[in-house]
């Protein structure tokens, strides 16, 4: 209670609880997690239980159509799968990339960033100059490379075992940039100061001045990152499952369930794609309020 | 008002060119009103340097940039009256201000190297200011500005006024600022810390082009700055200011050697020798309060070395005080305390 | 400014070397080529034969040499898996996807541009913020949503745009072009905005962040003290320093929107360079994917080396210093 009563009353809480559309995202993204993360208790339908398909219900439209039925309440695809079951355990595939890709991406680009910034010298060059390079091809030409490479080294039937690691690997080693860049920013005005130079006089190890004293002053930009970081990574995925080089079809993604559900969309079974592709935006759109919120909070600079 | 123009020697019979009455500016925020400056009053008269001293946040450049409307969005002007002249100036409309700032009041900021824009030659920002307030054509509006780059003491002007600003020094750049400030030909320029981004010895210049300005132009200035020597080489009068109020006015030299108010005493201990231009103010024991936490009564009473009971519930106002005032219980507790 | 740009070509040939490795190891690395280009089933002597045709006994020293000698001369071997020179496949996709890029480039700056001027000064205007969300919207529609998106508008529902393909194209030359006839423009236009959506979202963002910058910067606080017009203001010197560096980004994503054009041409069929590259990373045809790099590499230097020489020319602070 007290910390709730803290964070209302603290800026962020406060601008929180003021916007309403922020709160809509909020919400948004919670609803999408919950269901995701509670797949396997709240799904109505195991879309991988191949025992539970029903052909005979393939392409049941929604329930409130003519000839839907509510026992698939956003009908169903050719092969009789529920389609709400579907995006419930697709967006868990989608989240999951989604944190682990920016997860990666943190992993690479914190530490780089900081011991470029730290360090400086022909290090930090070296370490900027590759990150620039990079950074003018685009994230997705990357991660289709590294796919596309690894999917030429290793026979098909393992690769399908290890896409979903590809994929983050991919996605994750595409995104690391931006935190590199600005991190090593941060590190480089923390330096200066004299808190971090009575340290280094005093003989502390260079990993614990970073860990203790340039680590949490990173926190916040690199938050506000991730979190628009997340919203690349999820449509990333999208992307390249819908381009049929992320995620196995056994194991659908969000992109996936709307590649499957493109073929239908000319012939009027509309509901395969639109459903995913909603969910997909909608999460998209909540996760992008969230970090421009966050941006403008954190970031009083423009305020 | 009236006594301490009186008590003024050598602009006393002329009527003041800016006249500033009980200016109170407010920001307003979701955490409330923030009052940044608080019942503000002072004049200018024509040729005259008024000096604006005070720590950081003591309400210096926000006077400043009030008396010319550019305040943040958030701010406004709630209460009193500026005057230039005999026009009020607190209530124009924007187009009818705009027509003000550098036609009537120039304005100079402290640091030369980022006030000028990089993308086009001095003499392409000249004359578009002097074509903004005066009907020229542009080839005067030319002639104008290398004479006013001559003036500011450019050397060679005809040539380096189609130079870019990163092609002039940090004094050179300050010349071309107070240039673009004089263009048409204000009859008032507020100096914002004009000297604080310079060498020590280029600051000799860029003042001496000064005080030749106010004799040659009979130019008015109101000079903030938070730099004793400098005011004490250059202003006629000086006010100090503290917590977004105006503690002690008055004639240079009276307020320097025997200051009034307790605060002033306290700035000025710190400076051993006048003319020492490169001591800057040190503060006294703690610090001054954040503009949402001014104290009841006089702003100062929780720093002040001679606190008195009534300091902490009402609020002293202006009132004579030896050669100038001073907002200060002391007097006229005790008007003839000492010499 | 000789010495900054010789500096920046020693750079570029370097990616380009690097890049060529990349692809290099591509072929001698990864994969086995004779398995992909003659099948599980050839015989032992088959294999034998192809090795020694495919130079593939030679050093990898040699073999480098020979593979860089041969991408000088656009000889970039045989496709996989359409047993034809791979030279060939790019020299017909590449005209398709130039021509896309080049007016979605077009549409995305022609509308992001004003667009980023308009939020970044009248902030807090209706206009300005159904224009931010419109922007927001941009930046979360994935790519191939937005093309299924018009396709279902403009295509299936309305039947006023074709869905896929580059209508009828003409050949000037080597370059085939669908500017020439109506069935060909009417084809480029969905393609168009569907990769010019997420362009013009980037570039209306950029501009806008830097415009507020720029406007809280000194020298737009000094033109205001001297009473310039608010139009000048905006105009005359908020707008320039804002468009500096907005043209290095925008110059670096007119090569991004090159390989951004793989969604648009999948969800198209448009038979450009992209959808060659998605074919050959889902086949592991490897000549193809290593050709396709180079190029987007040497196009990508290209791009660069001119932003760079841009830059000079708008910035004085830059062409001074060499004294030019």
């Amino acid at each position: 209670m007290s910390i709730l009563r803290r964070f209302a009353n603290s800026d962020l809480g406060y601008s929180f609880l003021h916007s309403r559309v922020v709160v809509a995202a909020a919400i948004v993204v919670a609803v999408v997690v919950v269901a995701a993360v509670g797949a396997d208790a709240l799904a109505p339908h195991n879309p991988f239980d191949l025992a539970s398909l029903e052909l005979f219900d393939a392409l049941t439209p929604p329930a409130w159509e003519a000839g839907g039925q509510w026992i698939y309440p956003l009908g169903t695809d050719d092969q009789g799968r529920d389609v709400l079951s579907a995006i419930m355990y697709g967006t868990r595939v989608s989240l999951m990339v989604g944190f682990a890709s920016v997860a990666l991406s943190m992993a690479i680009g914190i530490p780089l960033g900081m011991i470029s910034g730290y360090f400086g010298g022909m290090l930090d060059s070296v370490i900027m100059r590759f990150a620039e390079i990079q950074l003018t091809f685009p994230a997705i030409l990357i991660a289709l490379l590294i796919d596309g490479i690894v999917r030429t080294a290793l026979p098909r039937d393992i690769h399908s075992d290890i896409a979903v690691f590809v994929l983050i690997a991919a996605i994750g080693f595409s995104n690391w940039v931006q935190y590199a860049r600005t991190v090593r920013g941060m590190t480089l005005v923390e330096r200066s100061k004299e808190y971090v130079q009575a340290a280094q006089v005093t003989g502390v190890h260079p990993l614990l001045i970073m860990l203790r004293h340039i680590l949490p002053n990173v926190a916040s930009p690199v938050l506000v990152i991730a979190t628009i970081g997340l919203a690349l990574a999820i449509v990333t995925e999208a992307t390249l499952s819908f381009l049929g080089v992320g995620v196995p079809p056994t194991q659908p993604s969000l992109g996936t369930l709307i590649r499957i559900g493109n073929d239908f969309l000319f012939s009027g079974e509309w509901w395969i794609a639109t459903f995913p592709s909603v969910t997909l935006v909608a999460l998209v759109i909540s996760v992008n309020l969230l970090g421009d919120w966050l941006r403008d909070v954190l970031n009083p600079r423009l305020n | 008002m009236m006594q301490e123009a009186a008590a003024h020697k050598t602009a006393s019979e002329a009527a003041p060119l800016l006249d500033v009455r009980d200016m109170t500016v407010q920001f307003f925020s979701r955490h409330g009103t923030l009052t940044a400056l608080d019942n503000v009053s002072f004049a200018i008269r024509p040729g005259e340097v008024l000096g604006i001293v005070g720590e950081s946040g003591a309400g210096k450049s926000l006077t400043g940039a009030s008396i010319v409307g550019l305040l943040p969005d958030s701010g406004r002007v709630t209460a009193g009256e500026i005057r230039l002249g005999e026009q009020r100036i607190d209530n124009l409309d924007r187009t009818r201000m705009r027509r003000i700032r550098g036609r009537e009041i120039g304005l100079i900021f402290q640091d030369p190297q980022t006030s000028l824009n990089p993308l086009l030659t001095v003499g392409k920002q000249l004359v578009q200011t002097i074509t903004s307030h005066l009907d020229m054509s542009a080839a005067a509006a030319r002639q104008r500005g290398i004479e006013l780059l001559r003036d500011v003491g450019i050397p060679a002007p005809e040539r380096r006024i189609d130079s870019y600003p990163h092609q002039f020094s940090g004094g050179m750049r300050q010349r071309v600022v107070i240039a673009l400030a004089l263009c048409a030909d204000p009859r008032l320029v507020i100096a914002d810390e004009p000297t604080t981004a310079l060498d020590v010895s280029i600051q000799a210049q860029v003042l001496a082009l000064l005080q030749d300005l106010v004799r040659k132009r009979g130019l008015a200035i109101m000079l903030i700055t938070h730099d004793m020597g400098v005011i004490a080489e250059v202003a006629d009068r000086i006010a100090v200011m503290y917590a977004g109020r105006i503690v002690e006015i008055g004639p240079v030299r009276q307020v320097i050697d025997s200051p009034s108010h307790p605060y002033t005493a306290g700035l000025m201990s710190a400076i051993p020798k006048l003319g020492d231009r490169a001591r800057r103010l040190v503060q006294i024991d703690g610090n001054m309060p954040r503009l949402d936490a001014v104290p009841s009564g006089c702003a100062f009473n929780p720093r002040c070395p001679r606190v008195m009971d009534i300091c902490r519930v009402e609020r002293p106002q202006l009132r004579p005080a030896r050669a100038g005032h001073a907002a200060c219980h002391l007097y006229p507790a005790l008007p003839q305390a000492e010499t | 400014m000789l010495g900054m740009l010789l500096r920046r070509m020693v750079e570029s040939l370097i990616v380009l070397f690097a890049v060529a490795f990349i692809a290099f190891s591509l072929f001698s690395f990864i994969g086995d080529p004779v398995n992909n280009m003659l099948g599980q089933e050839a015989t032992e002597a088959e294999r034998l034969d192809m090795r020694e045709r495919l130079g593939l006994n030679d050093s990898v020293i040699v073999q480098f040499t020979r593979f860089i000698g041969r991408a000088v001369q656009g000889e970039f071997g045989v496709s996989y898996r359409q047993s034809r020179p791979v030279i060939d496949l790019i020299a017909e996709s590449l005209p398709a996807t130039l021509e896309l890029s080049f007016f979605a480039m077009v549409l995305a700056v022609g509308l992001g541009i004003p667009i980023g001027i308009q939020t970044a000064i009248n902030r807090d205007s209706l206009v300005s913020k159904a224009l931010m969300t419109g922007s927001l919207i941009g930046i979360s529609l994935p790519t191939f949503l937005a093309g299924i998106l018009l396709i279902m508008i403009f295509s299936v529902k309305l039947g006023w745009l074709p869905s896929f393909g580059r209508g009828q194209v003409v050949q000037l030359g080597w370059w085939g072009t669908g500017l020439r006839t109506w069935s060909g423009i009417k084809a480029l236009i969905l393609p168009t905005i569907t990769l010019a959506i997420f362009q013009m979202t980037l570039i209306v963002r950029l501009v806008r962040s830097e415009m507020l910058e720029v406007l809280q910067a000194d020298f737009i606080k000094f033109a205001r003290a001297r009473g310039l017009r608010e139009r000048l203001v905006q105009f005359g010197y908020a707008l320039p320093n804002t468009l500096v560096p907005v043209i290095t980004i925008v110059g670096l994503q007119l090569g991004s929107v090159i390989a951004f054009a793989i969604v648009t041409e999948t969800v198209f069929q448009w038979p450009g360079m992209g959808l060659l590259f998605i074919q050959s990373v889902t086949f592991a045809d490897v000549p193809v994917m290593a050709a396709y790099l180079i190029l987007i590499a040497l196009i990508f230097v290209v791009i660069n080396l001119l932003v760079d020489m841009l830059y000079y020319v708008i910035d004085p602070r830059l062409r001074s210093m060499g004294g030019l």
